[in-house]
């Protein structure tokens, strides 16, 4: 048999295409991180192997209050959303139909069908009305919005995990004495878990990745990593910005691939 | 198998292998298969799930190709040519409609494919249409059609191209018990005008029997036997067809002189029968009679326990040494159901019913 | 009470949901939702002198949208440096919606059709840069196509061109990072429509004598329709309002209209044009999501 056997699913280029475009998307983020490890103090050139920026950007006191900042941001963000999320989740699922549902479920995921940069500029404008009224610049501002925007990434994994959770469990339950506070805790709360954490992890990483809504809400001397890196691009790049760049990329990886484990279907 | 050499060959397996995976954990779906299948009959592929009738249709239709072997269509090896050029049409298990076109559309896909002027295509769709009686569902779109609807717009599109052999996939299998009974029907009619040969498979080897000229009853990648279905049921050739169609009772004995030698009693076997010191008998249940005790050949026998069908009964009966037999007795006028468990009987094997059995 | 008790059970549900729901809406109100009525309001007002608004209601942030006044004869023309925002962005959100799907397509297509392990390492594998940063991203591709980055340090090395290819800071630029930044955007709509289409009906294609093209064509592409509706929604629209990709690409002369914004917040200081391009732009993409609902609810209709 001369020929290659016919394959029903192949259509002609589409692998070639979709391998390129594989590589062309991991081509920029490799380049980013190698020039991470770049020993030469010019962008263009390769000197070796060096954790030269990765040391600088350790040292450097404006990035380790800007990553401080948006750790610590990011921690409040995902906490709040994921429990007024989780709080939504079950107000919404596995219910009887009742009036305002549809209306409450477009709410919660307005955030997704808006525009970042129109939801900025609300924000500037609002905030900039209560600092003008109650002279407190703190960071509440960034939390607060924060929380807003993750609400939807917390809410949709919970929510899933509850659509995808046997009602019969908690009839047993019911059935076996239990009230319903006692059936949340010991039968729905712990079959949730992993949506729950699956919804905070996602939340976290929306936070820490945010640019153009910190960016406006900000007010001076407020930088994340995000806005920092922005700032930098805007002067000299250094490959400082490549390590800080291939930190957080490493650390997404890791919360990723937590996620992925978490919501995978357990056979 | 000259009755087939005789007439025309629409298609030939040559020594067909179809193994999936590497090494030792090979599988062979196919192994070693040869099948010829002669113009205009209806041919089936019986067998039960994982035999590999499936494959060998698959085979012959070019969505898979065979490891090592040919496919012959009308004399030309077929075997490198892609699906979509050999002139063969399939009608899937699961019908595969197009969901996002009428019925109509569906039936004018295969044709408009050839490039077949609007005119041809459009008095062919309505041919067809009328074949299948849908004509009045031409503008519907098929998730509005029910299963056995579906079914029949499956056939009409497959029909509609004119194809030298039609291949059909455990077409009815889906359908509930009346429905399949008369797409059986349908089907053979179907085939008796257009002349179209049709490879069909299925595991119902009752629906083999009905509707087929010829059957190849397949096992584990083999097949066992080809033939009517009239030699496939009175000379199974081994102890795996003999139990898969239809209802068998197996005994074994000691064969001398022509006569198999049962505890209990001598049958006749057809003269020239080789002697053996242990082979496999096989007999129908419906060639069991029960006698009167004493007639000539008849085997003493104890009721064990009977099985009321409706038309028939199974009476389980167990002989002298402990072997069992089923026997099948028409229910009387007056509805009695015969002798009760326990009952001491005599059984006797209509002439000529015994098969011995090469394993 | 006339309520059956039916009907108070109900009435409780109700209320019990709505109560789950409470702190949600109260927290996307106050921080998503109710700020946007906020920067309706604003658009109608009167620039303030240094920044903010004074409250006078005016429509010549609208009207300014659009057209301008001369200042010598005060007449009014069209505002040419804005249209030709506009039309840059349009322009380049277009075409990357194009680009993203004739690249986005085929990937989608590869990955729903690998057996079911390989499957998995290859929707990881598109996951990652779905997830990273938008910034890091932009400044990935930036590290390619800029003057001494990959792509013309390479080609100089191999002696292909002798002076850098000036990309960086052109509308190339920003095309090919919006390219870029959106592509996994595109695929994994598509990737679950085409998860879903039954494969089968491409065995009933071949059988039928088409062409792989005509496979394509005919059975493929109509079918999966609503992926591609949402696949195009999801890059069309965040690739309008972008912001960084065009900021740190197009340098500051090739605006978009998120960028064209953020200057009337800051050295434009036209806080109520600012508004109204907001809600112009707010407004483009509700229309562009009825479009795909109304798209996408008529394809549900196939089986």
């Amino acid at each position: 048999m001369a020929n290659r056997p016919f394959s029903v699913t192949d259509l002609p280029g589409f692998a070639t295409i979709a391998v390129a475009a594989f590589v062309a998307l991991y081509v920029p983020i490799l380049t980013l991180v190698a020039y991470s490890f770049n020993g030469a103090t010019s962008v263009a050139v390769w000197g070796g192997f060096s954790l030269q920026w990765y040391v600088a950007a350790w040292d450097n006191t404006v990035v380790q209050a800007a990553a401080m900042r948006s750790l610590g941001i990011a921690a409040c963000a995902s906490v709040l959303a994921t429990t007024v999320a989780t709080m939504a989740a079950l107000g919404t699922t596995r219910t009887a139909p009742f009036r305002g549902q549809t209306a409450i479920y477009v709410m919660i995921n307005q955030p997704l069908m808006v525009p970042e940069i129109v939801t900025a500029v609300a924000l500037l404008i609002f905030f900039a009305s209560i600092k003008v009224a109650t002279g407190y610049t703190g960071l509440a501002y960034l939390v607060m919005a924060h929380t807003a925007f993750c609400i939807p990434f917390a809410y949709l994994p919970i929510r899933a995990r509850l659509e995808g959770m046997d009602l019969s469990l908690e009839t047993a339950a019911a059935d076996l004495y239990a009230s319903r506070w006692q059936t949340f805790r010991y039968v729905t709360l712990p079959l949730l878990a992993p949506g729950i954490a699956a919804g905070a992890m996602l939340a976290f990483v929306i936070s820490l990745d945010d640019v153009v809504i910190t960016e406006f809400v900000k007010s001076a001397g407020q930088d994340t990593l995000p806005t920092y890196m922005l700032g930098q691009m805007r002067r000299a790049i250094t490959p400082e910005t490549n390590a800080i760049s291939t930190a957080l990329l490493a650390l997404t990886v890791l919360l990723l691939t937590a996620f992925f484990l978490l919501t995978r279907k357990r056979d | 198998m000259s009755e087939a050499a005789t007439a025309a060959v629409a298609v030939e397996g040559r020594n067909l292998v179809k193994a999936f995976g590497q090494g030792n954990a090979a599988v062979r779906a196919l192994d070693d298969v040869s099948v010829t299948i002669a113009k205009g009959e209806f041919f089936t592929l019986l067998g039960p799930s994982g035999c590999g009738k499936t494959t060998l249709l698959r085979l012959i239709a070019g969505f898979e190709s065979p490891t090592s072997g040919a496919i012959l269509l009308d004399g030309r090896d077929i075997t490198a040519l892609p699906p979509n050029r050999r002139p063969v049409n399939t009608v899937f298990q699961s019908y595969a409609l197009f969901p996002h076109l009428t019925v109509a559309q569906n039936v004018a896909f295969g044709l408009q494919m050839l490039g077949k002027p609007k005119a041809e295509v459009s008095t062919t769709v309505d041919r067809m249409l009328a074949l299948v009686k849908l004509e009045a569902f031409a503008g519907r779109r098929t998730s509005q059609l029910s299963g056995g609807q579906q079914q029949r717009v499956a056939l009409a599109r497959a029909l509609a191209p004119a194809p030298q052999v039609l291949l059909l996939d455990e077409p009815l299998s889906a359908l509930d018990l009346k429905l399949r009974k008369e797409m059986q029907v349908e089907l053979k009619r179907l085939q008796t005008e257009t002349g179209i040969t049709f490879a069909f498979v299925t595991h119902d080897q009752e629906e083999a029997l009905t509707m087929s000229d010829r059957v190849a009853v397949m096992s584990a990648g083999q097949i066992l036997q080809t033939g009517t279905p009239r030699q496939i049921y009175t000379r199974p050739a081994n102890r795996f067809v003999a139990s898969f169609i239809g209802e068998t009772n197996f005994l074994t004995a000691r064969i001398s002189g022509g006569a198999a030698h049962l505890a209990g009693g001598v049958i006749a076997l057809p003269a020239g029968t080789a002697d053996a010191p242990t082979a496999t008998l096989a007999i129908r249940p419906e060639h069991l009679r029960l006698v009167s005790a004493g007639t000539p050949g008849a085997l003493p026998a104890t009721v064990a326990h009977s099985v009321y069908f409706g038309t028939d009964s199974h009476l389980h009966l167990r002989l002298a040494d402990g072997a069992e037999l089923v026997a099948r007795q028409q229910t009387a006028a007056d509805g009695a159901t015969g002798p009760d468990p326990g009952a001491e009987v005599s059984v006797m094997i209509a002439e000529g019913a015994v098969q011995v059995l090469a394993e | 009470m006339t309520q059956t008790a039916e009907q108070q059970q109900k009435a409780a549900t109700t209320r019990r949901n709505w109560a789950l729901s409470a702190p949600a809406l109260v927290v996307l109100a106050l921080f998503a939702s109710g700020p946007l009525l906020i920067v309706l309001v604003y658009s109608f007002l009167r620039p303030g002198s240094y920044s903010g608004v004074e409250w006078q209601f005016t429509t010549e942030a609208w009207q300014g949208i659009f057209l301008t006044r001369d200042i010598f004869d005060g007449t009014l023309g069209w505002a040419d440096a804005h249209l030709s925002i506009f039309w840059r962005s349009v322009k380049l959100s277009l075409t990357t919606t194009i680009l993203t799907f004739a690249f986005g397509f085929p990937t989608a297509w590869f990955i729903a059709t690998r057996p079911a392990r390989a499957r998995a390492f290859w929707l990881f594998l598109i996951t990652i840069p779905f997830w990273t940063n938008l910034l890091i991203r932009t400044f990935a591709i930036n590290e390619v196509i800029r003057n001494e980055g990959l792509m013309n340090t390479v080609l100089l090395r191999l002696g292909v061109i002798a002076e850098p290819i000036r990309i960086i800071y052109t509308d190339t630029a920003v095309l090919i990072g919006m390219t870029y930044v959106y592509l996994p955007l595109m695929v994994l709509p598509l990737f679950a429509a085409i998860d879903r289409f039954d494969m089968k009906l491409l065995e009933a294609g071949y059988d039928l004598y088409a062409s792989r093209w005509q496979v394509l064509r005919r059975i493929v592409l109509p079918i999966v329709k609503p992926g591609i509706v949402a696949g195009s929604i999801l890059v069309f629209v965040p690739s309008l309002g972008a912001y960084v990709t065009p900021r740190v690409l197009g340098g500051g002369k090739n605006m978009m209209i998120g960028n064209f914004i953020e200057l009337q917040f800051g050295q434009g200081r036209n806080w109520p044009l600012g508004s109204a391009l907001s809600m112009l732009l707010l407004l483009i993409v509700m229309v562009a999501l009825l479009v795909y609902v109304r798209a996408a609810t008529k394809g549900g209709q196939h089986g």
